[in-house]
């Protein structure tokens, strides 16, 4: 078991050295400091010594890969690449484009998020998982039909006018909500209310669909029958010994899941001005600020990766063939 | 011709050429009568093959005049007039007050700053009637050439003179009529109304959406399209020879699929915005420019969602070594690449077939979101993510300018939820079995 799990700790670190790899591709070696040095002091009218001092302040004055000024494995240490990279492993971010702490600004703006996200993945998962039993409950009826039909629709419509749509509705005709801002501490929930109710309903269509279909698909399985067989009534099927069972491919679907989060509070931020992470990640790319960008690259890669390993951790406490294959796996 | 242009043909080119070769065979024929079982799903495919019809319309553009930098397309052409009547800013029938506050003369003398009425000029316009009743004609019209020209192009084919139709085929043929006069008749209306209304800065609403029909399914599907190469060599070495090839190239998905989509590609057009800043160069006109940003978006969107239809395949030619006729082919001493393009491949097409439909719905939705984020099209394509995005900021306005926002919308809506209805009936012809089960073990099997 310990070595399972250790092995799968260190499969994780060729990945992490994987995204760094293609994101120096992306920051330096496509788009050079030069050209970095060039946007955030103006194209035009900028001298080279300009740029060298604003090169040296933001620390990407060392050659990319190779520094041929230092001899032996330092060679290869003392560069760009290696100095970057140690320091996002390190979690220290730098400095923005513009000369603030990137590490403090995620430090600060994490709650929020966090309190957006958390809460919306859960009431989510919820709403969705019970909606799907209840279609999974009446298959084969007028309801199912009905319902899966209103599943394809809800999924056809762009999050964009749900958020549109509903902040229109129920923060500036009805005025149950504020339209947006933020507070923070307990009073945040008024605020986060109305975004938590849109992201719910505009993960309804495809999540319904998708819990549902996991559900046909482990009620047409043997032990259903013998259970009807048994006389077990249909509600106690589904919910005793269907629902333990699809628990794993549910637990997927939540990593699955989490890149998504990403994108909807990128947008559901902005929208109701709560100050996040989306949000600061959406000022950054209209900035064009590579180095808040690039940081936020590789923390949604660590969260992604963090989910995954709690993934297998849960499977190994939900499903008896990985708890019990230990090693072997 | 712009780049897109000569990808979106292609495309349509292939598909065409799929779906020819799979009505030949007697297993097609049956997966087409599947498909045509429900009425949804033909009314989807109807609406569908409309959508494509207009964006190859607008992607022949013809180098007409080199001065003023203009690239009209077909479909500009055929709109020439909802292109040339200049409003300044919202105008009928959608809006009835100008939203620029003037000082007027009132009744009882005093001055009042108010919004005055829009002044109408509908009066030397042709009547409604009178232009719908065109637009029937020239609907039945083209809807009986249409129908003798396929049924003639059946005929041929089959070489069966005698008539007979099934029922798909009546109500396909009932649908394609209505949409034809549907179509018709708002075209002759718009040729001298702004049917769906004016934006702030005066242009028409209803050219802007058909405009952007081609961006949401250029984005659709060449974003599958540039992806398909890697996606399906890769898939097929890594399940078929093991070893190492395996190791690497499961390690080149995982880490890819480890970067949250959204920030890669925020990442990737960031890097290829500031590239076509720096280099102002490289293309003649505006629109060139445009268009190779949309190509790149493309491209990105691509690279960053090969790894799941790389896995599938994998997997499926995981299955399909295992099978006895495979170790004949190699008993035989084919070479391997032959094994996997004559043997491997043609069974795993159906992933292919299936991965189009399903992630089309998705990029389309998708670009909307990322033009929001403002690293979707360039500003000045015309795509419903843009319309939003201006749309948004009018909601705010008294009375509230509803229509740019709807318009987008519902077209949006339309294309998106034809495609996923599709694509469901699709799936249930080709691979039943794929219902869930891959799906949801697609992660466990890595």
């Amino acid at each position: 078991m310990i070595r399972y799990w250790i092995r799968k700790l260190l499969s994780i670190i060729p990945i992490i050295i994987g995204v760094n790899l293609i994101t120096f591709v992306l920051f330096f070696m496509v788009n050079t400091p030069n050209d970095m040095a060039r946007h955030q002091l103006g194209e035009k009218h900028v001298t080279q010594e300009a740029i060298d001092v604003w090169k040296h302040e933001h620390g990407y004055d060392l050659p990319l890969l190779r520094n041929p000024k230092e001899t032996g494995f330092k060679q290869y240490t003392n560069t760009l690449f290696v100095k970057q990279n140690l320091s996002l492993l390190r979690f220290d971010f730098g400095q923005s484009d513009q000369g603030r702490s990137i590490g403090q600004a995620i430090a600060t703006r994490m709650w929020p998020s966090l309190a957006l996200a958390i809460p919306s993945l859960l009431i989510g998962l919820a709403v969705n998982i019970t909606l799907a039993l209840c279609l999974t409950l009446f298959h084969h009826s007028w309801f199912d039909r009905f319902g899966t039909t209103i599943c394809v629709s809800l999924m056809s419509i762009s999050s964009l006018f749900y958020i549109i749509f509903g902040q229109y509705v129920f923060a500036k005709l009805l005025k149950w909500a504020p339209l947006s801002g933020y507070e923070s501490g307990w009073q945040a929930w008024r605020f986060l209310l109305l975004p938590i109710a849109i992201a719910v309903l505009s993960g309804i269509g495809s999540g319904v669909r998708w819990y549902r279909s996991l559900f046909l698909e482990e009620i047409s399985k043997d032990y259903v029958r013998t259970a009807r067989a048994k006389g077990i009534s249909d509600w106690r099927i589904l919910s005793r010994h269907v629902l333990p069972n699809a628990f794993i491919p549910i637990l997927t679907g939540i990593v699955v899941l989490i890149p998504m989060l990403f994108m909807g509070s990128l947008i559901m931020e902005s929208f109701f001005g709560i100050p996040g992470l989306g949000s600061y990640t959406i000022d950054a790319i209209a900035q064009q600020d590579f180095a808040i960008v690039r940081s936020m690259v590789y923390l949604g890669t660590l969260t992604y990766i963090v989910g995954l390993l709690l993934t297998d951790f849960s499977y190994a406490l939900a499903d008896p063939r990985v708890r019990l294959a230990g090693g072997k796996d | 011709m712009l780049v897109s242009d000569y990808f979106i043909w292609g495309f349509a080119l292939l598909v065409a050429a799929i779906i020819w070769r799979q009505t030949r065979t007697e297993i097609g024929k049956n997966r087409w009568v599947i498909i045509s079982q429900k009425k949804s799903s033909i009314i989807a495919m109807v609406l569908l093959v409309f959508f494509m019809g207009i964006t190859l319309l607008d992607s022949i553009h013809i180098h007409a005049d080199s001065i003023n930098q203009d690239f009209p397309s077909l479909l500009d052409l055929a709109f020439p007039k909802a292109a040339q009547i200049t409003e300044t800013s919202y105008s009928a029938p959608l809006a009835t007050h100008s939203y620029q506050a003037e000082v007027m003369l009132t009744k009882d003398g005093s001055f009042q700053s108010s919004f005055p009425a829009l002044k109408i000029t509908h009066t030397q316009m042709p009547s409604l009637l009178i232009l719908s009743l065109k637009g029937i004609a020239w609907g039945l019209l083209s809807f009986a050439l249409l129908f003798c020209v396929s049924l003639l192009s059946r005929c041929a084919i089959t070489r069966q003179w005698h008539l007979s139709y099934s029922d798909a085929w009546r109500f396909s043929a009932l649908v394609t009529g209505i949409l034809l006069i549907i179509g018709a008749i708002i075209y002759q209306i718009a040729k001298h109304y702004h049917v769906l209304g004016t934006d702030q800065v005066g242009q028409d609403i209803l050219v802007q959406t058909i405009k952007s029909i081609r961006t949401g399914v250029i984005i659709g599907t060449l974003s599958t399209l540039s992806m398909l190469p890697l996606a399906v060599v890769f898939g097929l070495l890594a399940g078929y020879c093991r070893g190492w090839v395996d190791d690497v190239i499961q390690y080149l998905y995982t880490t890819l699929s480890a970067i949250p989509g959204v920030l890669l590609i925020s990442a990737g057009i960031l890097v290829m915005q500031s590239q076509l800043q720096h280099h102002p160069d490289w293309f003649h006109t505006l629109a060139e420019r445009a268009d190779i940003r949309l190509v790149g978006l493309c491209l990105i969107l691509g690279l960053s969602s090969w790894a799941n239809l790389c896995r599938l395949i994998r997997a499926e030619t995981l299955k399909i070594k295992s099978l006895d006729y495979i170790a004949a082919a190699q008993l035989l001493k084919l070479p391997f690449w032959r094994i996997l393009a004559r043997h491997v491949l043609p069974n795993c097409l159906h992933l292919v077939l299936i991965t189009i439909a399903l992630d089309f719905s998705g990029l389309v939705l998708a670009e909307a979101v990322l033009s929001y984020v403002g690293v979707g099209v360039d500003p000045t394509t015309a795509s419903w993510g843009n319309m939003i995005n201006t749309a948004r900021l009018e909601m705010a306005r008294e009375p509230i300018v509803w229509w740019p926002l709807l318009a987008a919308m519902i077209v949006m809506f339309l294309l998106v939820l034809s495609a996923n209805i599709f694509s469901d009936a699709l799936r249930d012809a080709l691979d039943p079995r794929m219902r869930s089960s891959n799906l949801a073990n697609k992660e466990k099997a890595s």
